[in-house]
């Protein structure tokens, strides 16, 4: 093997990092609430301008600024809990999508107004570490191994903790649930909020390694939906299994072919796989 | 401690119970008997605020449980362990009984209320790593009254504690009632297996069609006319 296509399945391996840790956050929301927020990607894009904004145009230090936009994202996703699905809990599946959807190009065009369609960067470089002729970026192994403590950080507090017990537990029986001393109300405006603060961890690893846009959301949304279905919608071991699988798919193949090429070959896989199985690679 | 005076409920514009009046003291165990459909689970469900009511008046200890939520209804100091079980079946047993400890109350004394739990259910200790879906019908009512106990409740509310289990598993039920009695507790039981539950509480009412048909202690209603040809086939 030579050591591009190591680097490469390298790369691939950093970078389901953060598709993983996203991938945790959409299927949270959905295993719990059971609604599909579809602009999950575009509060990832809300955060990374937060990240802009507070480092680049205020001047504050990256990990304040980083910090600050986790809690922020946080506070999205429970404003987006509060305002957008509270209301229409009970009514049909689709008007949830269509809700979330429309949320989609709302924050969309609200950002292209502020912002424009600039691209932006903040501008910190991470040096580039050389292990026997293999290139790995910093940025990326920052971004992995903090993905990968956000992961572990949330198996813990859904392990031992009261509320992360509810959060498990809820979706098995909605009703009964209340029996133990639950408010349901209360815990969807957690998972909302953690579900936030995942996408705004996403966006400060993601801010270190890209520009941000105001359709930034469209180069991964999609993909972090087919890593969810592919895995299982709802079921968080599946996709974190299913973000490395694509995401070596998308590397091995750019180090093959091109890197738009690997993208029609993830998709193509996932398509045979939804035949084969459409419950999901880890789905009963 | 709990009074229900005359209660009407349903479900929607469907009416199951009409005008129920019952009073459970301190320290008492209450059965409620009477054939399927009567609105012994409605009543339940009503007292731990899983539905409204449509009139009538419910209080523990003299404050008003109207319109109180469910969650709010059990920091008052009611547990309610549901008809078929309802734990959480891909949880495991230990953590089926930690959601049961969820109100801060109850949280403070997880570890001697635990303690307490698998004293009286060692069964449930052995088990306390497996899925709770996996117990056997009789270990999961085990876990569910276990669960029900965690929130350190003052008045325990059964519905339908034997229903679905062996007659094996229904003599260790009621036996598990009995053991829960000598602890102390209130207890409000809903049953249909009538003959066994006159055996373990102190007082009874008769439920039919979604009204008090008949009301005395154990032994008076054990001994009733009407009781033992209706309900016992004697």
């Amino acid at each position: 093997m030579d050591a591009f296509l190591l680097e490469a399945a390298i790369n691939g391996l950093l970078l389901a990092g953060v598709l993983a840790l996203l991938t945790l956050g959409l299927n949270l929301i959905f295993g719990v609430i059971d609604v599909v927020w579809i602009a999950y990607a575009d509060l990832v894009m809300c955060g990374m301008y937060a990240v802009y904004w507070l480092f680049v145009v205020f001047g504050w230090p990256l990990p304040l600024a980083f910090a600050v936009s986790v809690v922020g994202v946080a506070v999205l996703g429970a404003l987006v809990h509060l305002l957008i699905i509270a209301p229409i809990l009970g009514s049909a599946a689709i008007n949830q999508l269509l809700a979330t959807g429309g949320l989609l190009y709302f924050l969309q065009s609200f950002a292209t107004l502020i912002f424009t369609t600039d691209f932006r960067n903040i501008g910190v470089r991470l040096p580039v570490i050389e292990i026997g002729g293999i290139y790995i970026s910093y940025s990326r192994l920052l971004a992995f191994g903090v993905a990968l403590a956000g992961a572990i950080a949330l198996y813990l507090f859904l392990k031992r903790t009261y509320i992360g017990t509810a959060i498990r537990a809820i979706a098995q029986d909605r009703e009964i649930i209340g029996l133990m001393g639950v408010d349901q109300r209360r815990i969807y405006l957690v998972t909302s909020a953690i579900g936030g603060a995942l996408a705004g961890l996403g966006a400060c690893l993601l801010a270190l390694q890209y520009d941000v846009h105001p359709f930034i959301g469209n180069t991964f949304g999609p993909l972090i939906f087919m890593i969810c279905v592919l895995g299982g919608l709802g079921n968080m071991i599946g996709g974190f299994i299913a973000a490395f699988i694509i995401s070596q798919i998308i590397a091995i193949g750019g180090y093959y072919f091109s890197t738009e090429l690997s993208y029609v070959l993830a998709f193509i896989l996932f398509i045979l796989l939804m035949f084969i199985r459409p419950q999901g690679i880890v789905g009963r | 401690m709990l009074s229900l005076v005359e209660i009407s409920a349903g479900y929607g514009s469907f009416r199951t119970l009409f005008g129920v009046s019952l009073e459970v003291a301190a320290g008492e165990t209450v059965g409620v008997i009477g054939p399927n459909g009567a609105g012994k689970t409605t009543l339940m469900r009503v007292v731990s605020g899983l539905i409204p009511t449509f009139g009538g008046g419910i209080s523990l200890d003299g404050r008003s449980l109207l319109g109180v939520p469910a969650h709010r209804i059990v920091e008052r100091g009611i547990a309610h362990v549901p008809e078929n079980r309802r734990l959480f079946p891909k949880l495991s047993v230990e953590d089926n009984l930690r959601i049961g400890a969820f109100i801060p109350r109850a949280r403070i004394h997880f570890a001697e209320q635990l303690a307490w739990v698998y004293q009286l259910f060692p069964r449930l200790q052995e088990r306390r790593g497996q899925p709770a879906g996996t117990l056997s019908g009789g270990e999961q009512q085990m876990c569910a009254i276990g669960r029900a106990l965690m929130s350190r409740p003052r008045l325990l509310l059964m519905d339908e504690p034997s229903a679905g289990l062996a007659p094996l598993v229904v003599q260790e039920v009621f036996d598990l009632i009995r053991r829960i009695r000598a602890e102390g507790l209130t207890v409000l039981i809903v049953e249909q297996n009538i003959q066994q539950v006159l055996e373990v509480v102190d007082r009874a009412y008769l439920l039919e069609v979604g009204a008090i048909r008949l009301a005395g202690t154990a032994t008076e209603m054990r001994n009733n006319e009407f009781i033992r040809k209706a309900y016992m086939g004697l």
